[in-house]
């Protein structure tokens, strides 16, 4: 019994869904580490048959309430390549603004309140605003700006009700979309701030060499497309993404996993990977501050993810400003479309990362198939792989530093569990 | 934490559900750090690391059962809670995942999973009130964030919540939004769909879809035999009042009508209907 050592943590905190962390050792030496996925399963691929295409976006937008607006976007995208609808410049624009809505939502949450106390010592934002308040009151301001944006265009922040399959239910006024300026202008240069604090935070000496994925397209920083372009290959179509990359079922996770075909191996989405791949891309305000910060190109630091989702912040508001400023009424907000047997797929950028949809639809304008690739599911094997090659060097640190560090690991990749159900408890079991 | 504090005690608890509406909570920025100053959080992973055991004063339940586990793991939180409160569609009415409860759970299954026998889920989403006993039920999917507020200052203060029990119809008059249904002959749930939303959908020029629930003494039977009149098809309707809170009892025996070809098979229903 000498060397039996167990170590739980029963839920990951600051992540959205629920899982747990499995760990197990013999005789001191790291055997098996399960990223554990339990939360419920929820079985949205199956539910969608059979339904009207057009009811897709709003029951995709209930797989996640932190990033509905990545699933409405794919599968806008996806059903429109089914249905060979072309979308307007101006309703290209429209879903980008909502996307930075997202966004600006998502990243302002993650890098406050869900993982900045890992780097100044307290259990939550809410605790670490006692000692900082104006880094937590700034970042609660540019999470609402996020969250405002969501509901003038979207209709409510959380699963917003405006996105149809074709474009939008109703185009925004312009005096509502100008009405944000003045909040977004003062965001802008409180996102830039944000991310000087955030780099200043002290930082695991931690490197790796990831295989990065994120699309990238020929004059923009990716939203909603572009080629999946590799650190280590050639960019593909995103009709060939189901060649490059295969979804495995493993027996102690709810997720699929996702890894690289044909050798099975690990890769890492999100902002990391999107700046590694896209920082030619970025608008001047994020790209003069990633050069005023010195962020690494590539950077595989995963801690550093903070900085990248503080640039990404910065890049969002100056995209949206830049939208806001351009906006002028239009029609038609909706391109009109007739219903035909076909499939299509589509990916776009969520806040965590890559996320792949492709559907097939019937001639009366039903879903026949569906596939849904969350990001974090496909993140799930590059955690692993963090913590199985981190991990053995920590080993002698008692149970409980050792299962928040490790919890600290996991949170770099701002995982979003309640998506990838189709994650983290601590076991450590030392036979 | 001083072991004294006498501020309400909170748990945050999650079944199967998307994160939204216990996120909502999160979304309330202009309230959050006042609330966080009123109660003590004791149990909300999402939001933070330090998790305390209960008893809770007021626990928040979000998402469905689906699994034997969380079947005895509500038992458990009901134990720990003095006041217990659902907050969304998912824990008021078995969520969109009750899609399966007409369906087949184990083909369901199979459409997702290659190896199906990893998977544990129960046949059917069932709400946390065929569970438990459960004081009190804010609807929406998700919840909207200044209800869930004004429900947390009202259990704070010790007085009853001010929500709504009318239905969103009442919502467009009031702000002036033009009938989708009247002037456009759309379907639209508003008629019998609870209040809370703000009436958005139809502000946004598509009909109400039930996000919310059905509207205290609703009649989803006239609201339909209506729309039937109107030329729409069954097997239309059928999809929209079978959705987000599709196992909702008023809307649940509409939609079995309607699987069934109302009117044809379901008789001659429309007798009250409005003109």
């Amino acid at each position: 019994m000498t060397d039996t050592r167990t170590v739980r943590v029963e839920i990951l905190s600051r992540v959205e869904g629920e899982g747990a962390l499995h760990i197990e050792t013999r005789q001191g030496r790291l055997e098996r580490v399960e990223l554990q996925i339990y939360e419920p399963p929820r079985l949205f691929e199956s539910l969608l048959r059979g339904r009207p295409l057009e009811e897709t976006p709003d029951i995709t937008a209930r797989i996640c309430g932190i990033c509905p607006v990545a699933y409405q976007m794919t599968a806008v995208h996806a059903l429109e390549r089914a249905l060979g609808v072309q979308i307007t410049p101006e309703i290209r624009r429209l879903r980008r603004l909502l996307y930075c809505g997202e966004w600006i939502e998502s990243h302002a949450l993650h890098i406050h309140l869900l993982h900045a106390p890992d780097f100044l010592g307290y259990d939550s934002g809410l605790a670490m605003a006692a000692d900082h308040p104006q880094e937590v009151n700034r970042g609660l301001r540019l999470k609402k700006h996020g969250n405002q944006l969501l509901e003038v265009l979207g209709g409510r922040a959380i699963h917003p009700i405006n996105v149809a399959v074709g474009g939008f239910y109703r185009a925004p006024r312009r005096e509502a979309l100008q009405r944000l300026i003045p909040d977004f202008e003062w965001g802008l240069q409180a996102a830039i701030e944000a991310t000087r604090w955030v780099a200043t935070l002290r930082f695991p000496d931690y490197c790796r060499d990831y295989h990065f994925v994120a699309l990238r397209h020929p004059d923009e920083y990716p939203f909603n497309e572009g080629r999946v372009a590799s650190s280590r290959g050639e960019a593909i179509d995103i009709d060939d993404y189901e060649r490059r990359f295969a979804e495995v079922h493993v027996p102690h996770s709810t997720a699929l996993h996702s890894e690289t075909r044909p050798d099975g191996g690990c890769y890492h989405v999100g902002p990391l990977a999107r700046i590694a791949l896209n920082r030619d891309r970025l608008l001047e305000p994020a790209r003069r501050l990633a050069d005023e910060l010195r962020f690494e190109t590539p950077c595989g630091n995963p801690y550093r993810s903070i900085v990248a989702r503080g640039l990404e912040l910065v890049q969002a508001y100056a995209e949206a400003l830049d939208i806001l400023r351009d906006y002028r009424d239009f029609q038609p907000h909706r391109i009109p479309y007739g219903h035909r047997e076909g499939t299509g797929c589509a990916a776009t950028e969520a806040p965590r990362g890559l996320i792949f949809h492709r559907y097939q639809i019937t001639a009366d304008g039903l879903i026949e198939f569906a596939k849904i690739v969350p990001p974090t599911s496909q993140n799930q094997k590059q955690i692993e792989d963090d913590l199985r090659d981190w991990l053995p060097g920590v080993l002698d640190r008692p149970d409980a530093e050792l299962a928040r560090r490790a919890e600290e690991l996991v949170r770099n990749y701002d995982p979003c569990i309640s998506c990838s159900t189709h994650f983290l408890k601590v076991h450590r079991h030392d036979h | 934490m001083p072991a004294t504090s006498s501020k309400p005690r909170l748990g945050v608890f999650k079944f199967a559900s998307c994160d939204g509406c216990q996120l909502s909570l999160l979304d309330a920025e202009d309230e959050l750090l006042a609330i966080a100053g009123q109660v003590e959080i004791c149990f909300f992973p999402e939001a933070s690391s330090r998790m305390l055991p209960g008893p809770y004063d007021v626990a928040l339940v979000e998402g469905s059962i689906t699994t034997a586990h969380d079947a005895e793991r509500i038992q458990q939180v009901r134990r720990d809670a003095k006041f217990l409160m659902t907050i969304g569609a998912c824990a008021t009415a078995g969520g969109i995942q009750a899609l399966r409860n007409w369906g087949n759970t184990a083909e369901f299954v199979r459409g997702v999973y290659a190896r199906p026998e990893y998977i544990r889920t129960l046949e059917k989403s069932t709400a946390i009130a065929d569970h438990v006993r459960v004081d009190f039920e804010l609807r929406g999917c998700p919840v909207n964030h200044h209800q869930l507020v004004e429900v947390l200052a009202a259990l704070v203060a010790g007085r009853r919540p001010r929500t709504p029990g009318h239905a969103v119809c009442l919502d467009c008059k009031r702000a002036g939004t033009v009938c989708i249904t009247v002037a456009r002959g759309q379907p639209c749930l508003g008629p019998v769909t609870q209040a809370g939303c703000g009436a958005i959908c139809p502000a946004y020029d598509r009909g109400c879809f039930g996000c919310h629930g059905p509207a205290r003494q609703c009649n989803c039977e006239s609201l339909v035999g209506h729309l039937v009149q109107l030329g729409h098809d069954a097997n239309d309707l059928l999809p929209l009042v079978r959705n987000f809170n599709g196992a909702a009892p008023e809307f649940r025996t509409v939609s079995d009508r309607l699987e069934q070809g109302w009117p044809e098979a379901g008789g001659p229903p429309p007798e009250r209907i409005p003109t």
